[in-house]
């Protein structure tokens, strides 16, 4: 009895208010040659929550941001966007570029820095997509230009204080501790405006304090710059700590949904997981 | 090192052994004798002695660095030449003026056919700064780059045959085309990366020559165009002399434009692209830029210069033919981003001086010009793959350091 009263809401949120869901994933399949590696998964994210997708290694879920991020083009389903701001779209297929100037930010498993660059200019390259200046606006630097830069260089600041790295900014990507890498990707996700933040295990290889210290970051994001968040990890206090929901990937399926108290106890997962380390 | 001597001893009697029969033996077969050069075997035993001993020194001196590197202590202690050069305003300025000085009085206290080279030299001066936008900056491989330059010198040498166009005109509209050319060669590469992107563009600067060759109507194919007219001034009439010094003011005033817009360029939205594309091209894409939009913009800018650079040197020598335009050119304009710094605008300049002045003056080394190229790309690519000097960090004024500023003041 429980159990139903617990997902009878669940499906009329998404049924009856659409326009209160910012990502809507259905049925998406990703075929690597003759490899399902995503079989009709069907997630979504609503503004202000931060949703968990965790599963053992292997199970799809880098390769579902790729397909949502626009890096691989979904074999099947539908990817919709419901912006805050501006119309809904299926951005199937969309270049990742385009998603991104959508509202939709990622980070990398396998941290992806522009290394021989500085920590400020990472950031940086954020703002692209919001500012406008042409090849012969840098040359000939007017004011629309120079205002842009300007702004450019005071986000970015801004984002580097908010994730701790303010005194790195003029130094090489490369040179960070990789606590701080994975830090710089959530700030340079951070500089394109995003509605949507999409990170890929940010917490992997940081040790306990830094990982308390993402905790934070990652809740302060969401309350305070109103972003909402879809986060892949293996560390499970991390995931049960701050998600709202969670989403349980094995083998290319969605194996269980719903919240961390859900997921704990639910016997598919466990199962899941037992063959697993006892990262869990 | 001692057994550093031995070492190079033993090195430079094999390879005595080895070049024994290049070098010492030569059959004379006029005469029907065998000629022994023995002197030709001292010289490989002192050159290969001399040179291994310098490369085990060299070799020595960077396994130092890299573990002092390892543990830490390089880098923040000692910022590179370059950037101290551009750092400390002391050093910098006088240097400065120096140079201006020495560019300015140049042509006057030379003869012109030294004159005549070193607006050569400048040619490759803007070329290595278009491609290093391109290779360097972008991350875009480009070994057809003389297709560009070629575009430029034709389209002025076309335009002038049939139209009469002169200089001044012609100067901006082969900039153009170059850039055209670039967007359009541009396009079925954009997917490209690496090894394909190599080849393709290879093929690309091959095919460029092949078609001004064969095209007799337009480009007069092989025999080439003569008589295409100098830079004008007004119309004024110059002996070649003073044209030739004109030229020569003109270069360097297209170097210090180019120079001017390169850096604007490099410190911009599109600059920080570009690198950024150089640097991870799916990260680059994931963060907004355009991928196709970057890649095209680079292609025409660098494109760009040596349409320009072609215009002017098809003014220098009064007459073109396909010769020009072979895939030497393309190697020694990437030689010198590549020897001067990939991104490093300074490093290019130095580089194009030294890559173009060297075998002129040195002219017993000539012959030897790709063997040498070869041997300082390989050294280079060893020592310092950075380039002669390194590209510059840079560093941006942003708020937190104005208040730092103010602090520091107050
Ligand atoms: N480009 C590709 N081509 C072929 N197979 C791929 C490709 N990308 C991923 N796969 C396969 O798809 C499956 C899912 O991989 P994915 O990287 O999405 O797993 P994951 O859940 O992110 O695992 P992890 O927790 O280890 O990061 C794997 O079997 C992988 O080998
Ligand atoms: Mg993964």
């Amino acid at each position: 009895m429980p159990e139903v009263s617990k997902t009878m809401p669940e499906v009329s949120k998404t049924m009856a208010e659409p326009d209160n869901v910012l990502l809507d994933v259905k049925d998406l399949t990703m075929d690597f040659g003759g490899l399902r590696a995503i079989d009709a998964v069907s997630l979504n994210v609503c503004p202000g929550e931060i949703v968990a997708l965790i599963g053992p290694n292997g199970a799809g879920k880098t390769t579902f941001f790729n397909c949502v991020t626009g890096i691989y083009k979904p074999t099947n389903g539908a990817v919709m966007v419901h912006p805050p701001e501006g119309k809904s779209q299926k951005i199937n297929g969309f270049k990742s570029n385009r998603v991104t100037t959508i509202g939709m930010a990622r980070t990398f498993q396998n941290i992806r820095l522009f290394q021989n660059m500085t920590v400020l200019e990472n950031v940086m390259i954020g703002r692209h997509c919001r500012t406008t200046t042409s090849i012969i606006g840098a040359i000939l630097r007017g004011s629309k230009t120079r205002r842009q830069e300007r702004e450019t260089i005071e986000i970015s600041y801004d984002l580097l204080e908010k994730v701790g790295l303010v005194d790195f900014a003029d130094e090489f990507a490369k040179n960070l501790p990789y606590g701080a890498q994975r830090r710089l990707e959530i700030a340079r996700a951070m500089a394109t405006d995003p509605f949507l933040l999409l990170l890929d295990e940010p917490a992997a290889g940081m040790n306990p304090q830094e990982t308390k210290a993402l905790d934070e970051l990652i809740v302060r994001i969401r309350d305070k710059e109103k972003i909402s968040i879809l986060l892949i990890e293996h560390d499970m206090k991390l995931v049960m700590n701050i998600s709202d929901r969670i989403y349980v990937m094995e083998y290319g399926k969605e194996i269980a949904q719903g919240s961390p108290m859900d997921i704990r106890n639910n016997p598919k997962v466990i199962e899941a997981y037992l063959g697993e380390d006892a990262d869990a | 090192m001692v057994d550093n001597i031995k070492r190079s001893l033993l090195v430079s009697i094999w390879f005595v052994f080895l070049t024994f029969p290049l070098m010492v033996v030569k059959v004379n077969t006029l005469k029907n004798i065998v000629e022994w050069r023995w002197i030709n075997m001292l010289w490989v035993a002192i050159g290969a002695f001399v040179l291994s001993i310098v490369w085990r020194w060299a070799m020595e001196r960077r396994q130092l660095k890299n573990k002092k590197a390892e543990q830490g202590e390089e880098e923040s202690v000692l910022p590179g030449f370059g950037q101290r050069l551009l750092e400390d305003p002391k050093i910098f300025k006088p240097v400065l003026i120096a140079l201006a000085l020495v560019t300015l009085v140049f042509p006057l206290v030379v003869d012109i056919y030294q004159t005549n080279i070193m607006v050569l030299a400048l040619i490759f001066v803007v070329l290595g700064l278009g491609l290093n936008v391109t290779v360097g900056l972008a991350g875009l491989l480009d070994l057809g780059y003389v297709a560009f330059f070629a575009v430029g010198a034709y389209t002025y040498g076309v335009l002038n045959s049939f139209f009469g166009f002169g200089f001044w005109i012609s100067l901006p509209l082969g900039g153009l085309m170059g850039a055209l050319f670039g967007i359009v060669l541009g396009f079925p590469i954009l997917r490209l990366r690496g090894d394909y992107l190599a080849i393709v563009t290879l093929g690309f600067g091959s095919i460029a020559k092949i078609v001004i060759e064969n095209w007799e109507e337009v480009f007069n194919g092989a025999k080439g165009i003569a008589n295409i007219p100098r830079p004008g001034f007004f119309g004024a009439e110059m002996s070649i002399h003073t044209a030739t010094t004109y030229t020569y003011y003109l270069m360097i005033l297209m170097v210090l434009f180019a120079i001017f817009i390169t850096n604007r360029l490099k410190d911009s939205r599109i600059g920080r692209a570009w690198m950024a594309l150089r640097e991870d091209e799916i990260a680059c894409v994931a963060m907004g830029v355009d991928m196709a939009r970057t890649k095209l913009g680079a292609y025409a800018f660098g494109a760009f210069w040596a349409g320009l650079a072609g215009v002017i040197f098809a003014s220098r020598n009064t007459y073109i033919n396909p010769n020009s335009f072979t895939f030497m050119e393309s190697a020694l304009v990437l030689s010198i981003v590549v020897m001067g710094g990939m991104g490093s605008i300074i490093g290019v300049i130095v580089a194009a001086l030294v890559l173009i002045l060297m075998p002129e003056y040195l002219r017993a080394f000539a012959e030897y010009r790709m063997l040498m190229f070869g041997a300082v790309m390989v050294l280079m690519m060893i020592f310092r793959p950075e380039g002669l000097i390194a590209n510059v960090r840079r560093k941006y004024a942003g708020r937190k350091v104005v208040t730092e500023d103010a602090n520091a003041r107050g």
